[in-house]
């Protein structure tokens, strides 16, 4: 595999906040072009602070973060924050512009995009996820799932080549939670979706990784390793009751 | 919850006075009211005028009688302190259905009465046939500094959400049993008035980390107003220049 077809390279990252608790002590991950990767863990595990480190929200420990070869550094933050998307889990954290179509252009207009060529940036990462006809209304009019769909869109607009989703099926019904999965799916995108869902995860992911106590434990096909029952109880994750791996989706 | 706070005031339609561009509707209604309180209060009959005008304006925007008597009530403060002056101030006295009060006072009162419901009608009219959105794109064509804008977007958008969240903060209160009958038993409400200060305080920390995020590194991007033609400000100009003429008139007839 060359290096050129690693999209996301995270090497030995470690990081402290500033109150002294340690969350990462020494991450290694890779991500190849087109992969949907599940990042899974139990509450506390330093899933969203490694996520803040892929786009440089947060930095200043120890290791390294490449994008598509690019060393996340304050030089580039500009350029790694237009290549990795990075979704938050609450949407009313994302979606904070007057309407829809004005949070979707916000992203691509910091990045100096104008006129019609911002109009068919909004308008396509709205196609993506199924909500143009939204595109007028105010955020707060929308149905949790669907403000969910377009908090994706909003990062679709910037035509990212990483696509990072914190908890993307949190408290969704399960027809938005199947809708979520259909449009992330459908979309050609690097994925690496940070959850502690499961059966979400197996559904979207072929690949999983097992952060806890800010390592990276595991590293696999997702079926394999939600089948391996030592390593969910080793780290306070469990399946639903009833949901059997080895047979879900074949 | 949801929708009722950020449109309560204004109202869908198709008027004249809706098609017109934000920031001639905002100059217009602005510079009208500065006229109105800019006349001499003795010249009564200049205010009966620039009532007339103001309705004009409202039935052309479409706005119903009934949603500016509601929007009378935001007066009220302002009709309580008029009601008081005609008793309080000094000065020769008239009877007014006898009982005896000052008649600079029951000047004053008229003039706070008159200049604060013109205004509050004005900005009624406006307010109905401009939505909060259109008037924020408004201020930005009128060169209101972004950040400011910001802000009030922000406030705009997330009244709602924290709104939301005191109504779940009652509710649970009520749930277990909350039933507050003496100042006392506030403690709750103020415990709960610093959990949704918390809140709000990170989820504004939130908001700026997604902000960021997406490439944010300071200033906000455009909203691409488009600017309004001759024409509309011609139709703009039309209610300040008569109010100008107005109270031009009353300043001559107080000489």
């Amino acid at each position: 595999m060359s290096a050129a077809e690693r999209v996301l390279e995270v090497e030995g990252l470690a990081f402290a906040y500033p109150d002294g608790h340690q969350a990462l002590f020494g991450v290694d991950l890779r991500l190849h072009r087109g992969e949907r990767v599940a990042l899974l863990g139990p509450n506390g595990a330093g899933k969203t602070t490694l996520a803040l480190h892929l786009n440089g929200i947060l930095s200043g420990g120890a290791g390294q973060v490449r994008v598509a070869g690019l060393p996340v550094e304050k030089r580039t933050l500009k350029e790694v924050r237009r290549r990795v998307g990075l979704v938050f889990q609450d949407p009313d954290d994302q979606l904070f512009m007057p309407t829809v179509a004005e949070d979707v252009a916000f992203g691509p207009a910091n990045l100096g995009v104008r006129g019609h060529d911002l109009e068919h940036r909004v308008h396509e990462a709205l196609r993506r996820v199924g909500m143009e006809a939204h595109a007028d209304r105010p955020p707060s009019h929308l149905s949790y799932g669907q403000r969910r769909r377009v908090a994706v869109a909003t990062v679709l607009a910037m035509e990212p080549e990483v696509l990072v989703l914190d908890e993307p099926s949190s408290n969704l019904d399960p027809a938005s939670r199947r809708e979520l999965a259909e449009v992330l799916l459908s979309l050609d995108l690097t994925l690496l979706m940070v959850t502690h869902d499961l059966p979400y995860a197996l559904e979207l992911c072929p690949r999983a990784l097992v952060l806890d106590g800010g390592v990276v434990v595991a590293d696999g096909p997702t079926r394999d390793l939600l089948c391996d029952d030592a390593l969910l109880r080793a780290h306070r994750l469990e399946l639903p009751f009833g949901f059997d791996p080895v047979r879900a989706g074949r | 919850m949801g929708a009722g706070h950020t449109h309560a005031l204004y109202r869908d339609g198709r008027s004249p006075l809706h098609r017109l561009p934000p920031q001639v509707k905002l100059v217009a209604a602005l510079s009208f009211v500065l006229l109105v309180v800019a006349t001499p209060r003795t010249q009564l009959w200049a205010f009966g005028v620039y009532l007339v005008l103001v309705l004009a304006v409202a039935a052309v925007g479409r706005v119903p009688l009934r949603t500016l008597r509601t929007g009378l009530l935001l007066e009220t403060p302002f009709v309580l302190f008029a009601v008081l002056l005609p008793f309080l101030s000094r000065g020769a006295q008239v009877e007014v259905l006898g009982v005896s009060v000052s008649e600079t006072g029951l000047l004053a009162a008229f003039n706070v009465l008159a200049k604060a419901t013109l205004g509050t009608l004005t900005s009624m009219v406006l307010a109905s046939t401009t939505s909060i959105r259109d008037l924020l794109k408004g201020l930005e064509r009128l060169r209101v500094p972004r950040s400011l804008l910001a802000i009030a977007g922000f406030m705009v958008r997330y009244l709602d959400v924290v709104v939301g969240e005191m109504q779940r903060m009652r509710v649970a209160r009520a749930a277990r049993g909350y039933d507050p009958r003496s100042l006392l038993q506030a403690r709750a409400v103020a415990a709960s008035a610093g959990a949704l200060f918390v809140r709000s305080y990170e989820r504004g920390e939130r908001v700026y980390l997604a902000m960021v995020s997406r490439g944010w590194t300071g200033a906000m991007p455009d909203l691409g107003t488009p600017a309004a033609t001759a024409a509309d400000w011609a139709r703009g100009v039309v209610l300040p220049v008569a109010g100008a003429a107005v109270c031009t008139a009353a300043w001559v007839a107080a000489r």
